[in-house]
């Protein structure tokens, strides 16, 4: 009875991530193809990338973009088939394109704003700081017309 | 039947603990506003009853898993006779209802422990606390008995229980939502602290001196628990990441780096009373991204690989609790903040202005974490687009803060207050600076593959530890080096621990940046007894076999791995299921070691023959978590400090403010 359980079991059981037999003879291939999996979201999965996740459908995918890869096409060309296929929804690194100028410039968007207001609040800050701030050139020659003239 | 009973008056305290602490949040404000002793002074026992009704509370439910008792709905869900003892105690919160109890639970233990240990606490200022304290208690009490019940019975019991996930029994996540817990529960001090201070209107270098050790300890607990997160990852995933940039890690990242700019902020207002008004914000921000934290998490509102006790019903009812303490108290700072006089004045350039900086990147950095969490479902929801956020987002937006941070800090830290000059901070740093740019020289020839990233990590790693020193050594004054050496030893605990923070978050940033540029990744089809070569390393196979667990069976590779002909390593990775819940797991085995780890896992068996077998060699993986650990120490060694210990809750601070050691 057990050993009926593990052997279900071990049919039944996905195999992990990325298997011997899927890997490319050419390396430079191969080292493309997982470089374009890392970016590749399996899409049954909870926000694991292709490459990581042993689920079927991500298997077929690393399939698909060796497939492509050995087709010929650049590595643009490989995402792009896919994307044209599952959507943008498989891209980890989101594209910069419509509302999402807003997620890539919120960052720097913010940071900038902060440094200027901290600018301003330091300033503020310092300029009470030196009440007796050493008077330039003009003022002092101003300030001997004043007493002397 | 005694059994039973244990469960039952579980349930009875739960129910008395929610009434002692509404007792708490009314009866002590309303006492507090009209100036009455009597009724201030309620909170202190009623903290500590609370604390104890929630405590037999959580014991029952505890005693029901241990003793197996699957009349419970809970334990008959979450756990089975046959699960190692363990993981029947850490199947109390391995699960919703449970991991509830033990938020509640800390919240109680933390308004104890400030009842406790805050007897010198201005009476008003104690009242507020524990008062906006229990308020918390009250919603979360209330959350788990009218939404959550750990209590429910099943009126005919099954004879044996469902099991928890198995990718959940395992020592390193039995002990992560605990830690995770008494970090974000933590912070619900400072919270409470910065409510009562805008309720009082007042705030000075005593309350910061009240604040900064609640929210220290609430840190390092964050850190252990983010630590041991990831360690789990790293070793139980099969494939040794560490660090996904999933939403729930996301929850415990944002009050992360929010509780460290609100400990640095906290400095300012202790030592210079300035920066007060944003010290609150950032008080009110981490326990506010906490709450968001447990929102992600409890909802499974954001999809990802954690949600393994999610309900979206109850979600409604946290974002509620979310949005009226949040909400509650940024109106209240609205309304009150400009009432906090800054006294302090500071130059452009000084200590001040550096912890800043700090700041701003910190908070900026945290921003960037949330809008990338949240970003799918604010794209789905408004702009109708289906989209995913994914590592390479965060890597691309989040990495320049912290290089930006770990390069400004060793300057940061040298500044002196009020006023400094940039030269005279920076010139004791040159040999620092030196010593980063030789070892990312040293890297850059090292390494085979062409990239930046692994010097430029050890760069700033370099920089980051030889700057703590130096740091360290200028707080030794002149003189000859027998006679700073043992000035050295007679430093504040709270220079060390600031020496050794910074030291750790360089380590880290090493770490990570040497294990993402310079791993090495083999996968095959290995034959029994044939060896093959990874890297220099020779590695075999030399068995498979099949082995029961307790409660799974699993496939064993013996494997052995040789350098130069010396056998370094003996490791059996394993592949497991647990018929219960028929899931696999992989257990990879790992040589851990100083400058690399071995990583092996083993797969299927193939159709020709052999078996599917991935090698990993993993450089300076350690470094991660050591890094994380000696920060960790940092944050305790600050916490010894002698003026926490002599006036953590001296009334007498405020009439002698000054004689705090320079930091």
């Amino acid at each position: 009875m057990k050993k009926l359980m593990l052997v279900l079991a071990l049919i039944a059981s996905p195999a992990f991530a990325v298997n011997p037999d899927e890997v490319l003879d050419d390396p430079a291939l191969e080292a493309r193809a997982r470089d374009i999996s890392a970016g590749l979201r399996c899409v049954v999965c909870r926000g694991e990338n292709i490459d990581e996740s042993n689920a079927a459908i991500a298997r077929d995918l690393r399939l698909l973009v060796r497939e492509r890869l050995l087709a010929g096409d650049s590595n643009d060309e490989a995402v792009a088939f896919i994307v044209d296929r599952y959507g943008e929804y498989v891209l980890m690194k989101p594209t910069a394109s419509g509302a999402n100028v807003l997620l890539w410039w919120a960052g720097p968007a913010l940071f900038l704003t902060a440094a200027i207001g901290a600018g301003f609040y330091l300033r503020r800050r310092s300029r009470s700081a030196e009440p007796a701030e050493a008077l330039t050139e003009d003022e002092k020659s101003r300030l001997d017309e004043l007493l002397n003239g | 039947m005694v059994a039973r009973m244990i469960t039952e008056l579980g349930h009875f305290a739960l129910i008395l603990a929610l009434g002692v602490a509404i007792v708490q949040m009314i009866v002590p404000f309303v006492g507090a506003q009209k100036g009455w002793t009597g009724w201030m002074a309620v909170a202190a026992p009623a903290a500590t009853l609370q604390f104890v009704f929630v405590a037999i509370a959580f014991g029952a439910l505890t005693w029901a898993f241990v003793t197996s008792d699957f009349s419970l709905h809970l334990v008959w869900a979450n756990s089975h006779s046959a699960k190692p003892m363990l993981y029947k105690i850490s199947g109390v919160w391995g699960n919703h209802e449970g991991s509830m109890l033990l938020w509640v639970l800390i919240v109680a233990l933390f308004g104890a422990a400030a009842a406790w240990f805050g007897g010198g606490l201005p009476p008003r200022l104690k009242a507020l606390v524990l008062s906006v304290q229990s308020a918390i208690g009250v919603a979360f009490l209330g959350f788990i008995i009218f939404t959550s019940n750990p209590f429910l019975r099943i009126a005919v019991p099954p004879f044996d229980g469902q099991d928890l996930n198995p990718l959940l029994q395992d020592p390193g996540l039995a002990f992560h939502p605990p830690f995770l817990y008494l970090g974000y529960v933590g912070l619900s001090m400072a919270f409470s602290f910065a409510v009562a201070a805008l309720i009082e209107g007042r705030v000075d270098a005593a309350w910061a001196r009240w604040v900064r050790p609640w929210t220290l300890a609430a840190w390092v607990f964050l850190t252990i628990g983010i630590g041991l997160g990831s360690w789990w990852a790293y070793y139980e995933l099969g494939w040794g990441g560490f660090w996904f940039w999933d939403p729930v890690e996301n929850a415990s990242f944002m009050p992360w780096l929010f509780a460290a700019a609100l400990l640095h902020s906290a400095i300012v207002v202790e030592k210079r009373e300035a920066l007060k008004s944003w010290t609150i914000l950032l008080a009110i921000l981490a326990f506010g991204f906490s709450l968001i934290g447990t929102f992600i998490v409890r909802s499974g509102i954001i999809t990802s690989v954690h949600t393994f006790a999610s309900d979206p019903t109850r979600g409604v009812f946290i974002l509620l609790i979310l949005a009226l303490f949040t909400g509650g108290a940024l109106t209240l700072f609205a309304a009150r903040a400009s009432a906090m006089e800054a006294k302090g004045v500071f130059a452009m350039v000084s200590r001040e202005s550096g912890l800043v900086v700090n700041n701003i990147l910190l908070a900026v950095s945290s921003f960037v974490v949330f809008i990338g969490t949240i970003w799918p479902l604010v794209a789905e929801m408004f702009f109708d687009r289906k989209l995913s956020v994914g590592a390479p987002f965060f890597e691309a937006a989040f990495t320049p803060f912290m290089v930006a941070l770990a390069v400004v800090l060793p300057v940061g830290a040298m500044l002196p207050w009020k006023r400094a000059r940039l030269g005279r901070a920076i010139r004791p740093l040159i040999p620092a600076a030196i010593l980063a740019v030789l070892i990312a020289l040293l890297a850059w020839t090292l390494q085979t593959q062409r990239t930046i990233l692994g010097p430029v990590g050890f760069l700033l790693g370099t920089w980051l530890v030889s700057g703590a020193v130096v740091d360290l050594m200028s707080r030794t004054g002149r003189g000859p080096w027998g006679q700073r050496l043992s000035r050295l030893t007679r430093l504040p605990r709270a220079d060390w621990g600031k020496a050794t923070a910074h030291s750790g978050l360089g380590i880290t940033i090493a770490g990570i940046a040497g294990l993402m540029a310079w791993q090495v990744e083999d996968i095959r089809v290995a034959q029994v007894g044939e060896p093959f070569e990874v890297s220099g390393y020779e590695v075999v196979l030399t068995d498979v076999t099949r082995q029961p667990g307790p409660n799974y069976v699993s496939t064993v590779g013996h494997m052995q791995v040789h350098r130069d002909g010396r056998l370094i390593a003996t490791l059996e990775p394993e592949k497991r299921v647990y018929p219960v819940q028929a899931m696999p797991t992989t257990e990879a085995a790992i040589a851990n070691g100083f400058w690399r780890d071995l990583y092996l896992v083993i797969g299927d068996p193939q159709a020709g023959g052999g078996w599917a077998v991935r090698t990993f060699i993993k450089p300076f993986a350690n470094w991660i978590w050591g890094g994380t650990i000696i920060m960790a120490l940092g944050g305790v060694l600050s916490l010894s400090d002698r003026r926490y210990r002599v006036a953590a809750g001296a009334s007498k601070a405020r009439i002698a403010p000054q004689g705090v050691p320079a930091e």
